[in-house]
């Protein structure tokens, strides 16, 4: 139905341009001079209908449900919902629309099949109103576009406004998606606070999530302590760094002074493979060969490996990073001025100790910044950990160990059915908050350093 | 010889440091310098005069084998130090630059100390045994360099925290710490003002009695007022090659003479 | 001055440029070492490429073909009526032609080994093929089916025939009876369309990409629709028009951290907003590409912003002085010269967008659906989410269909960068 509401308002839009286009070319048949070409009056009449339906439209689909949906619960006998939390509301509106779908469970008592019905109904009924409204808000706009066609009209300087404003809305788009993570993420995360104790939260260390979910047990049992969470994702992550970093700065050192043009051309398309592969298939990856590759040679050497150690998630993640470090530390060095470079090697210096004295503690502040990413990548890469790292937490830096992280405990509190009402959802939210804040600070951080490193050779 | 330089300084005016003979350089397609020929005298300021694009940098790059890391440079032909050519496959590019040192047209000091940025040749070159030598190596160059009294006071700020006159003559100071035989100089004063270019002219003359210097400088003024010896380059060829007052007063070739008299250029 | 130079450390070396001091063999050797140790770097680097790459292709590639056996089989009238095809027979029609073949095979008690060998999707072929045509009934007719995965990996070669019979998934029994098969000439490997032409499956001989292909493609068909626009608005916006203020500044710089915002985030945000708040359907390509086209953005505004820099501004300069508004200018000259920067920015966006997967799981993408989607409202699978379901099934055929629907996604991202690469080289203008 919105598809049609759509379409109709393209046509109309479209007959706006033409209409318009045609009336101001009738004006100048007479030999009235135009202010503005032909083509504008008619853009302004199709960007004037187009803009506030299409508005008009995507607000009504957002709002479209929710208004539904308390107009149903509103519309429910008295009694009803005594008794009930927000969490029982939601199961019964919950049923009531399986039902309107059709899918019925049991013997569901009479009010909600009529309940039921009404839902039906009303999205019948909305569904006319958005056609209703489309149509009639997109001639009333085109008829008072059709009223401005005149000589002296700037329909170049209206339409452009419109443009305008069309693209400030874009930027803003973005802001906007921002708010829209830190709200989602603090609201949610603030309810997850009401039932479990944010000192709790931040200082216990005990993470026990897999509370099961009846109505009588809700934060009356499970452990929400995310040290052992946090400490998880720390070893993983120190395990990729601890590979990535070495790895990627030397290669990057490597095929910015040594090499020869020709590997050169082959090595940076290879690491730019390397770097655009999915972190899915790394993390299938993990499982299909490191993981296993590692439990052999532990019971080679009579360590005993559990099948999901954090080595070998934190391994793989190293090699994800490795041409993410390589590139920046390449540009970061490429970035220091040549004149460097020939003072260094005009002093007899090797090309050797023009790299480690000269061109590398130059670079170190991009470098830097270039790393801290990659720790904000490492903390926040989830495919990888989700399939190859464990599900206990576990307090433990041993990196043979099985650990968990921030962000395959989101997933796996959040895969499946999700209610958000219960604090094993809510509790993924409070640790995407967590998740967000460190590594917003780490990205600010690392931005910050590596715009200032450009100004000063810029 | 050593001997002989230290008990005889003046005896050095005709003896030839470096000798270069049918030098050609290429840029890719573009044969950049043609048939060069030039003896460099020892405790001399060589000056290399010519309108920009002539090639006389080039040239200058060849003497300590900086053109190798351009990699699209060719360079054919003969160039001797004390008689060794200079391009045997034998020859390590690192220690004709230990003895060939180079100061550049921007000055591009190390975002290091001023004292690290002196060090740097010494410490590379193992000239220092202990941290008191080198300590002497660095005041030593400074007080050449005729830096010393300005940062005596402050070795360990940035090299780059200095004015551009002064990190020119740090940089000046840093080739002189390697202890070279041979100073090259690519247009050493073109980013500074008069001011500062007077102290670096007067630093170069001072230089002659130690090193052979080369220099090259658009400004012929700067020729005449410290060089002994000139070579005037056009279009990638060495026009004349003479005794500077020759060259500014009596050029032999007309092509100089319009480049003195200010018609090309 | 000169003489306490040189009376001091560094006397004047009077050595051969060819002779080689101990210091300088030192430093060149470490100089040697540096080289050695960042070429094996790399050559870390290109091992482990290979490692994944040789992985992937060894397990992936049996996937590519299907163990297939041809039977004659009798419609047995008996057992399928044309008034009641739902409930035919079509099991034990098909078993029996099965146990035709195999001599020593008793009927009566080896009837479920023996209807074991066949795919449980046997049976449907053979009710598709009998419903289009129900003369067919009472005749008996030449059908090609798959085996079930057991006797598909024996046949691959992913079941050793060494190994003791306890360890082995197949008996050696039905070993035998495989080989009899085999030599009567009714297996056949032949190329295995049902990858691309089945959806997800219980069965792995039966599982196929078609609807991961499907869901993946509305996706990123939303995802463009969204992203592409919004993003390049957005960029002329802040490149050309936008005043160079704190506004500006901040929006920059929230873009340029929304695109190191990790992806599990977007996940969260649709999650709570799109899906808790607006109420909109779990599992869709609809919602998985608005949320994959908030992460794509930034990566498109960056490009098109670094496009747009790159056109001279002679050209802006050349137009403006002709009397065209600014808006002319950008929409008519400055636009579509950047066009090939932006829409290689725009494809390298796409390329990271197909191979997303965390915010697809936490909207539901990961669902068990057997057909693929019609509309981009359906719930569905992508490509990525595909292979994280197969990644976690225990059955073996499911490792060789994981490591080919990864096959298949790095094929696309391949053609997706080199179509990136091309338009740069082709396009690229250097002014």
């Amino acid at each position: 139905m919105t598809l049609t509401a759509f379409l109709i308002l393209l046509v109309l839009a479209v007959t706006g341009y033409v209409m318009n286009r045609r009336a101001a070319s009738a004006l100048t048949a007479d030999g009235t001079r135009l202010h503005s070409l032909t083509h504008f009056h008619g853009l302004y009449a199709l960007l004037t209908v187009l803009v506030p339906v299409f508005v008009l439209i995507c607000l009504f689909l957002i709002l479209e449900t929710p208004i539904i949906n308390a107009m149903v619960m509103a519309g429910l006998p008295d009694g009803a919902l005594d008794g009930l939390d927000t969490g029982g509301q939601q199961l019964v509106l919950a049923e009531i629309r399986s039902i309107s779908r059709g899918r019925v469970f049991g013997t569901p008592e009479d009010w909600k099949l009529a309940a039921a019905d009404r839902l039906v109904a009303l999205y019948g009924w909305f569904d006319i109103l958005l056609i209703v409204t489309v149509i009639a808000l997109s001639l009333a706009i085109l008829l008072f576009t059709r009223r401005r066609v005149a000589a002296e009209f700037r329909a170049r300087q209206a339409s452009e406004k419109i443009v305008t404003g069309l693209m400030v809305a874009c930027s803003l788009i973005a802001i906007l998606t921002t708010i829209g993570i830190v709200f989602a993420l603090v609201f949610e995360a603030w309810r997850f606070f009401q039932m479990v104790p944010l000192t709790d939260f931040l200082f216990g260390a005990n993470w026990e999530p897999q509370i099961p979910i009846r109505e009588d047990q809700i934060a009356a049992e499970g452990a929400f302590g995310w040290l052992p969470v946090i400490l998880g994702t720390i070893v993983i992550s120190f395990v990729a760094l601890f590979i990535a970093t070495p790895i990627g700065l030397l290669s990057a050192i490597y095929l910015n002074e040594f090499a020869p043009h020709r590997i050169r051309a082959i090595v940076k398309p290879v690491l730019e493979i390397l770097a655009g592969v999915p972190t899915v298939v790394y993390g299938f990856f993990a499982i299909l060969v490191v993981a296993p590759a590692l439990r052999g040679a532990g019971a080679e050497l009579g360590v005993p490996i559990s099948p999901n150690t954090a080595l070998a998630a934190g391994g793989v993640m190293g090699i994800m990073l490795i041409p993410f470090i390589s590139s920046f530390a390449d540009d970061a060095l490429t970035a220091v001025p040549r004149s460097l470079r020939d003072g260094s090697l005009a002093l007899g210096a090797t090309r050797g100790e023009t790299m480690l004295k000269v061109l590398f503690p130059a670079a170190i502040p991009g470098i830097v910044g270039g790393v801290l990413l990659a720790v904000s990548r490492a903390i926040g890469e989830t495919m990888i950990v989700v399939m190859a790292a464990g599900l206990m937490a576990k307090l433990t830096i041993n990196p043979l160990d099985s650990v968990t992280t921030v962000t395959v405990q989101i997933v796996t509190l959040l895969i499946g059915d999700t209610a958000f009402d219960n604090p094993k959802t809510l509790a993924a939210f409070a640790l995407g908050l967590m998740l967000f804040i460190i590594t917003l600070g780490i990205n600010v951080l690392a931005l910050r350093i590596v715009r200032k490193y450009r100004e000063i050779y810029d | 010889m050593n001997d002989m330089r230290r008990t005889e300084p003046t005896v050095t005016e005709n003896t030839t440091k470096m000798q270069a003979r049918k030098v050609q350089v290429y840029y890719g397609d573009n044969h950049a310098i043609k048939d060069v020929d030039v003896d460099i005298a020892d405790k001399t300021v060589t000056a290399f005069i010519g309108p920009s694009g002539c090639g006389k940098s080039t040239f200058l790059r060849c003497l300590n084998r900086m053109n190798d890391t351009i990699d699209i440079a060719r360079i054919e032909g003969d160039i001797r130090l004390d008689g060794e050519d200079i391009y045997d496959p034998k020859v390590d590019p690192v220690q004709l630059r230990a003895k060939v040192g180079m100061v550049f047209q921007k000055p591009n000091p190390f975002p290091k100390s001023i004292f690290d940025n002196v060090a740097y040749g010494p410490r590379i070159h193992g000239l220092a045994r202990n941290k008191a030598e080198l300590d002497v190596i660095v005041e030593k160059s400074l007080r050449r360099a005729a830096l010393w009294d300005e940062v005596k006071d402050r070795l360990d700020a940035a090299g780059t925290s200095l004015s551009g006159g002064q990190q020119q003559r740090l940089c000046i100071a840093r080739a002189v710490a390697t202890n070279p035989e041979v100073l090259l100089m690519d247009e050493p004063c073109s980013a500074l003002d008069p001011i500062a270019t007077a102290q670096v002219e007067e630093l170069i003359d001072d230089l002659r009695s130690r090193f052979s210097v080369v220099i090259v400088t658009h400004s012929m003024q700067q020729a005449a007022r410290v060089s002994q010896k000139t070579a005037f380059f056009h279009l990638g060829e060495l026009v004349e090659y003479d005794d500077t007052s020759n060259i500014f007063t009596n050029p032999k070739d007309s092509r100089t003479e319009s480049y003195v008299t200010g018609r090309i250029g | 001055m000169t003489d306490m130079m040189d009376t001091s450390a560094n006397a004047p070396r009077r050595t051969s440029l060819k002779g080689n001091s101990a210091l300088v063999a030192r430093r060149k050797r470490r100089e040697r070492l540096l080289m050695g140790v960042g070429l094996g770097a790399i050559l870390i680097a290109f091992t482990v490429l290979f490692i994944l790459v040789a992985s992937l292709v060894s397990t992936g590639y049996t996937a590519f073909v299907q163990t297939q056996v041809t039977l004659d089989v009798h419609v047995d009238p008996a057992e399928i009526s044309e008034e009641q095809l739902p409930r035919g027979g079509f099991q034990n029609v098909l078993t029996r032609s099965v146990l035709d073949l195999l001599p020593d095979a008793d009927p009566e008690t080896d009837l479920r080994a023996v209807r074991g060998i066949l795919s449980n999707g046997a049976q449907f072929a053979l009710r598709d093929q009998v419903a289009a045509d129900p003369s067919l009934i009472g005749q008996t007719i030449t059908l090609t089916v798959p085996l079930s995965d057991p006797y598909d990996q024996l046949n691959k070669g992913n079941i050793n025939r060494d190994t003791p019979e306890s360890e082995r998934r197949l008996n050696d029994q039905a070993v035998v009876w495989f080989d009899q098969l085999d030599q009567a000439g009714r297996i056949s490997t032949p190329f295995n369309w049902a990858l691309f032409t089945n959806a997800d499956s219980r069965f792995p001989e039966l599982a196929g990409l078609k609807g991961a292909l499907v869901g993946s493609f509305w996706v990123l068909f939303i995802c463009f629709a969204v992203s592409f626009p919004v993003g390049i608005g957005a960029a002329i916006y802040l490149e050309e028009f936008a005043p160079k203020n704190r506004v500006s500044d901040f929006i920059e710089v929230n873009i340029n951290n929304l695109a190191a915002v990790p992806s599990v985030v977007f996940g969260l945000l649709a999650l709570a907003v799109f899906l808790n708040w607006f109420g909109l359907p779990r599992s869709a390509p609809f919602v998985g590409g608005l949320t994959l086209a908030l992460m794509t953005m930034p990566t498109i505004i960056i490009a098109t912003r670094a496009a747009l820099k790159a056109v001279p501004p002679s050209i802006r300069e050349a137009a403006l002085g002709l009397g065209a508004s600014k808006q002319q200018v950008v929409f008519g000259h400055v636009l579509p010269l950047a066009m090939p920067g932006i829409l290689t920015g725009t494809i390298i966006g796409l390329a990271q967008a197909l191979g997303e997967t965390a915010p697809l799981l936490l909207i539901g993408m990961n669902a068990f659906i057997t057909s693929a989607p019609t509309s981009p409202f359906d719930a569905s699978t992508a490509l990525p989410t595909q292979i994280f379901i197969w990644a976690d099934s225990p059955e073996r055929g499911f490792v060789s269909r994981t490591s080919a629907a990864i096959l298949v996604l790095l094929g696309f991202l391949v053609i997706m960068n080199a179509l990136a690469i091309y338009l740069r080289n082709r396009f690229e203008r250097r002014w």
